[in-house]
C-alpha cells in the first residue's frame, strides 16, 4: 500500500507554493478589505456606509463558487480582458472573506468602550490620533482570534481554485489520481487532508503569537480559546 | 450588447431546476447535520475517554480540512470500497457530517448554557437519564441553538455549488452549463448569484429576528 508513498507526496508537495501563494495573497487583500468595510460602516457619511453595506451583504451572501465562476468565467467577457486563474482565485479568496472581516472590524471597533473615546477627546487629540493611537490598538486585540477563523476558513476554502485549474493542493491530488491507482484513493486523500491540517495549525500557532504579542502591547491577558470559540460559533455568517 | 434578455429567458427554466436540486440538498443536508451533530455533543460528554476523544479528533479534523476535498474523498473512496450512492446522496452526506462537525459545538454550547441547579434537580428528582435529557435539558438547550443551527443551514445553502464538483446539477452547475453551451457566462453566473443573495439575505434577516427573540 505504500510503495507509491512518497510519488503521491512528492506531486502534493508540489501543489503547496499555489495554494501558499493564494492564501498569502488572499489573506492580504481580505485584511485590506475588511478594514476599508468595517471602517466604512462605521463611517459619519451615509454614502460611504451604504457602499459597505452592500459589499458587505452582497459577498456574504452569495455562494463562494458563484464568485469564483463569476469572476473567472463572466468578468473576462465584461471587460475584455483575461484573468489569469490565480489571480482570479486571489480576488475572490479576498474579496469574500473581506466581507466577513468588515464585520470583525466593526464589531471589534464597537467593543472599545466608550470612556476611551471620551478620554481621547477629553485629551483634545484629532479624530485620527484618536482612532490610531487609542482606539484601533485595543481594538486589534480583540479582532485576532476571529480573524484566525477567518483565515483559516481562507485557506480551506483555497481548495475550491482547483476547480479554475490552480494547480494548488487539490487539483494535484485529483491529477495524481488520474493513473488511478485502486485502493490508494483513500490514502492519497488523506494526504491531502493532512496537508490542510498543517497548513491551518502554522496560520494558528502565527496568529497565536500575534495575540500574545498584541495583547502584552497594551497590557491585557489573552482571551481564552475557550471563550473565543464560543463566541465566534453563536456569530457565525 | 452585454446582456442579452432573449437568452436570459431561455435559460431560466434550467436555472430553477438547478435551483430545486440545491434546495433537496440543503434540506437534507441540514437533516442529517442536525441530527448527527446532536449525536456528536452528546457522545462527546460520554464518561469512557475513548469515545469523547476520538470524538472530538474527528470533530477537529472535520472541520480544519476543505469541504471539497472531503467530497472528493466520499466520491472515490465509497466505490472503492463497495459502497455505491448516487451523488447527489454522496454530497448530502458529505455536506451533513461535515456541518455536524460544526454544529456539535453549537449544541454543546447550548447543553453547557443551562443552568447547573436544572441538573441537580433533576438529580435530586431521581429522574432516569434519558428522562434527565428529554425531558429537562434538552428542551432548554435546544431553544437557544435555534439561530446558530438556522446561520449553519444558510452557510450550507451557499456551500451546495461545491456538489457541482462531483457531478450534481446544481444551480450553478445548471448555470454553468447553460454558460458552457453558448459561451456565454454573464446571464447564467449573474442568476444564479442573484439567486442566492434573494434567498440567503431574507434567511439571514429571519434568523436574527429569531436571535433576538430567543434573546442572546
Amino acid at each position: 500500500m505504500f510503495e507509491n508513498f512518497s510519488h503521491f507526496l512528492s506531486v502534493l508537495l508540489q501543489g503547496v507554493p499555489a495554494t501558499v501563494i493564494a492564501t498569502l495573497g488572499g489573506i492580504a487583500l481580505c485584511i485590506v478589505l475588511s478594514f476599508a468595510a468595517g471602517f466604512g460602516m462605521l463611517s459619519p457619511w451615509r454614502w460611504a456606509r451604504l457602499i459597505a453595506r452592500v459589499y458587505v451583504e452582497v459577498w456574504r451572501g452569495t455562494s463562494e463558487v458563484v464568485q469564483l465562476f463569476w469572476i473567472f468565467f463572466a468578468l473576462p467577457l465584461l471587460v475584455g480582458f483575461e484573468l489569469l486563474p490565480l489571480w482570479a482565485g486571489i480576488l475572490v479568496l479576498g474579496l469574500n472573506h473581506g466581507a466577513y472581516g468588515g464585520e470583525i472590524v466593526r464589531g471589534a471597533v464597537q467593543a472599545v468602550p466608550k470612556e476611551q473615546h471620551e478620554c481621547a477627546v477629553a485629551l483634545s487629540f484629532s479624530p485620527v490620533q484618536r482612532m490610531w493611537r487609542v482606539i484601533l490598538p485595543q481594538a486589534v486585540v480583540e479582532m485576532i482570534p476571529p480573524f484566525n477563523n477567518l483565515f483559516i476558513q481562507l485557506l480551506k476554502s483555497s481548495a475550491l481554485l482547483s476547480l479554475i485549474f490552480v494547480h494548488e493542493i487539490t487539483y494535484q491530488g485529483r491529477d495524481v489520481l488520474e493513473p488511478n491507482f485502486t485502493g490508494q484513493i483513500a490514502l492519497i486523500y488523506l494526504l491531502m487532508l493532512a496537508l490542510y491540517l498543517v497548513l491551518s495549525v502554522l496560520i494558528t500557532a502565527v496568529m497565536r503569537v500575534l495575540e500574545r504579542r498584541a495583547a502584552a502591547a497594551v497590557g491585557r491577558k489573552p482571551v481564552e480559546p475557550a471563550k473565543v470559540l464560543g463566541r465566534v460559533e453563536g456569530g457565525a455568517i | 450588447m452585454i446582456w442579452d434578455w432573449e437568452f436570459t429567458g431561455r435559460i431560466i427554466p434550467d436555472i430553477l431546476r438547478g435551483l430545486v436540486v440545491t434546495f433537496e440538498a440543503t434540506v437534507l443536508g441540514s437533516i442529517v447535520a442536525f441530527a448527527l451533530g446532536l449525536v456528536l455533543a452528546l457522545l462527546r460528554r460520554s464518561r469512557i475517554r475513548l469515545v469523547s476523544g476520538a470524538v472530538w479528533v474527528f470533530v477537529e479534523f472535520v472541520r480544519s480540512t476543505p469541504l471539497l476535498v472531503q467530497l472528493y474523498f466520499l466520491f472515490n473512496v465509497l466505490p472503492d470500497i463497495g459502497v455505491r450512492f448516487s451523488s447527489l446522496t454522496t454530497g448530502v452526506i458529505g455536506l451533513g457530517v461535515h456541518y455536524a462537525c460544526y454544529t456539535s459545538e453549537v449544541y454543546r454550547a447550548g447543553i453547557e448554557g443551562v443552568p447547573r441547579g436544572q441538573w441537580e434537580a433533576a438529580t435530586a428528582l431521581s429522574l432516569p437519564v434519558h428522562r434527565v435529557w428529554t425531558g429537562v435539558i434538552l428542551p432548554q438547550a435546544i431553544p437557544r441553538v435555534l439561530p446558530a443551527l438556522g446561520n449553519y443551514t444558510i452557510s450550507m445553502f451557499k456551500e451546495t455549488p461545491l456538489l457541482l464538483a462531483i457531478g450534481v446539477l446544481d444551480l450553478v452547475g445548471a448555470a454553468q452549463e447553460a454558460g458552457s453551451e453558448a459561451y456565454r457566462y454573464v446571464e447564467p453566473l449573474t442568476l444564479a448569484g442573484i439567486c442566492f443573495l434573494l434567498l440567503s439575505y431574507p434567511s439571514s434577516l429571519l434568523v436574527r429576528r429569531l436571535e433576538r427573540r430567543v434573546g442572546i
